[in-house]
């Protein structure tokens, strides 16, 4: 076996993949946005006194009718209600499972707001809150939909479907959570044998194609192992290069990079290469 | 041993009022929600930031319904100076800057907008060489720009000392190592441009009055 070492990549962007519009104004925490009052703040601005609206990010300033917003580029993620979210339970307590979803807050599942494995139904009372560990315990990954946000900013999330629930072998990357595109779906079932969960939150897992219910847990064959490494791979380059991460820069990317073996994927070379190919493609299918 | 050369030149060939060459960098670290790393002339400080976030154990006294707490870490590599130094943290020096620049960034952040949450700023000073707390605020600064955390205004510091030469007193801008430790008078400065605030300021050691008047920046 070969082995190959290598300075640590230079961190610079592919520049044809990403083009700044030239309508976007970018602005500086404390630059002045306007001084005209009839705008409304909102996220990323500050009243800094009567008729001054300042930035309090880096980005770029979107307007909305009357409401200012600055989006910055990376950003910590904010829950909204449907979003599909992946998390690691980090503690269970008593009716319900803490869990780490990136958020600035802890995000809570409770007890009822899960489906038992086996659609078993649940008997409230002490002996069920005992045996919640059975379920899920600390260290697992869930699946679930934000069901609340909470008034003092935590989450509340529920697995009330069979979609949802606790996640089976497979592979987690985390990445900036601007970087996942919002769409109609989340979970994708890729042609290679693999579901792709794009959550909002930035985390996303690969598994092996998942049926209807997510409980069902098979052995994983080599072929598959392989398309696993291969996507997760990919991804961490999107990443690297800032592109959006959404179903078809996925397969794209995936079928761009057949060409090397998975190892090398990763070098900037190669990159490349295939980072174009899957460029090209993309437009394509926009013009089309 | 002259501060000011004839000439009007420093020890490392800069003018009184000339900073030191600046170059930075964002988003070093991977794991963390931001970080910079950043160099003005020998003086190199890395800055991560991690938040806002669930508080950690040790921090739940803290916890405040209000706003976020912000903690800030200060610490200096074994390797940062000629001397090599056990003990990179923990030091009265250490805990003193880790203090003042807590202070600062709680009136930078916009701490109301996260509630019950934490902030927690790692600035390691890599290669020292004087402006210490100064390079530490601009790192930090930038690695919360890169984090997406509001801030009210970009927060930068700068040290400045008082050199006298003929009965008049010229400001040392950004002072190296060898002229922090002459022993002149020194003022950090921590200010907002932007908004014109002012953060932090210390002054050390004292200075006539009548050289305030006679002062001079060239």
């Amino acid at each position: 076996m070969s082995v190959i070492i290598k300075a640590p990549n230079r961190e610079q962007n592919v520049s044809f993949l990403n083009k700044l519009d030239d309508e976007e104004t970018c602005v500086n925490p404390g630059d002045v946005i306007t001084e005209n009052t009839d705008f409304m703040r909102g996220h990323g601005t500050y009243q800094a006194s009567s008729n001054e609206l300042r930035a309090s990010v880096a980005g770029t300033v979107e307007r909305i009718n009357k409401l200012i917003t600055v989006r910055p580029a990376k950003m910590r993620y904010n829950g909204e209600v449907g979003d599909i979210v992946v998390g690691r339970i980090i503690e269970v307590q008593q009716k319900l499972w803490k869990v780490d979803c990136g958020t600035r807050l802890n995000a809570f599942l409770n007890l009822a707001a899960v489906n038992l494995p086996g659609g078993e139904l649940r008997r409230r009372g002490a002996d069920d809150e005992l045996v919640m560990r059975k379920f899920l315990q600390e260290g697992d990954l869930i699946l679930a939909e934000v069901q609340k946000v909470r008034e003092d900013g935590y989450l509340n999330l529920h697995t009330r479907s069979l979609k949802y629930g606790k996640l089976g072998p497979g592979v987690l990357i985390i990445v900036s959570p601007s970087l996942i595109r919002r769409r109609k779906q989340h979970i994708h079932n890729l042609p290679c044998g693999v579901t792709a969960i794009l959550a909002t939150n930035g985390f996303v897992y690969f598994c092996p194609l998942v049926e209807e219910d997510i409980s069902i847990v098979k052995e994983v064959d080599s072929a598959t192992r392989e398309n696993i490494c291969r996507l997760r791979q990919v991804t961490l380059s999107l990443a690297k290069h800032r592109v959006s991460l959404y179903d078809s820069s996925l397969l794209y990317g995936f079928e761009a990079s057949l060409h090397f073996p998975v190892a090398e994927i990763g070098f900037e070379s190669n990159e490349e290469e295939w980072l174009a190919e899957m460029k090209s493609r993309i437009d394509r299918d926009q013009q089309s | 041993m002259e501060l000011l050369s004839d000439e009007g030149f420093r020890f490392d060939g800069r003018r009184a009022a000339e900073f030191r060459k600046i170059q930075g960098r964002l988003g070093v670290f991977d794991h963390a929600d931001g970080s910079a790393i950043l160099q003005q002339g020998n003086t190199k400080v890395l800055a991560a930031v991690f938040g806002p976030r669930e508080p950690m154990a040790s921090q739940r006294g803290a916890v405040s319904q209000e706003r976020c707490i912000v903690d800030v870490e200060y610490s200096r590599a074994a390797f940062a100076s000629a001397e090599r130094k056990r003990r990179a943290r923990g030091d009265k020096k250490a805990q003193e800057i880790s203090l003042s620049l807590k202070k600062t960034f709680e009136a930078t952040i916009l701490t109301t907008l996260y509630p019950r949450s934490a902030i927690s700023i790692f600035v390691e000073v890599l290669q020292a060489d004087g402006g210490d707390y100064a390079v530490c605020v601009n790192a930090a600064t930038l690695a919360l720009i890169d984090a997406g955390i509001p801030i009210r205004d970009v927060c930068c510091a700068v040290s400045c000392g008082v050199a006298i030469k003929d009965n008049v007193a010229y400001s040392l801008l950004d002072l190296a190592y060898s002229e922090e430790t002459a022993r002149i008078p020194t003022i950090v400065a921590t200010g907002m441009p932007k908004t014109g605030e002012m953060v932090f300021f210390e002054v050390e050691s004292r200075l006539h009055m009548d050289y305030f008047r006679a002062h001079q920046c060239i």
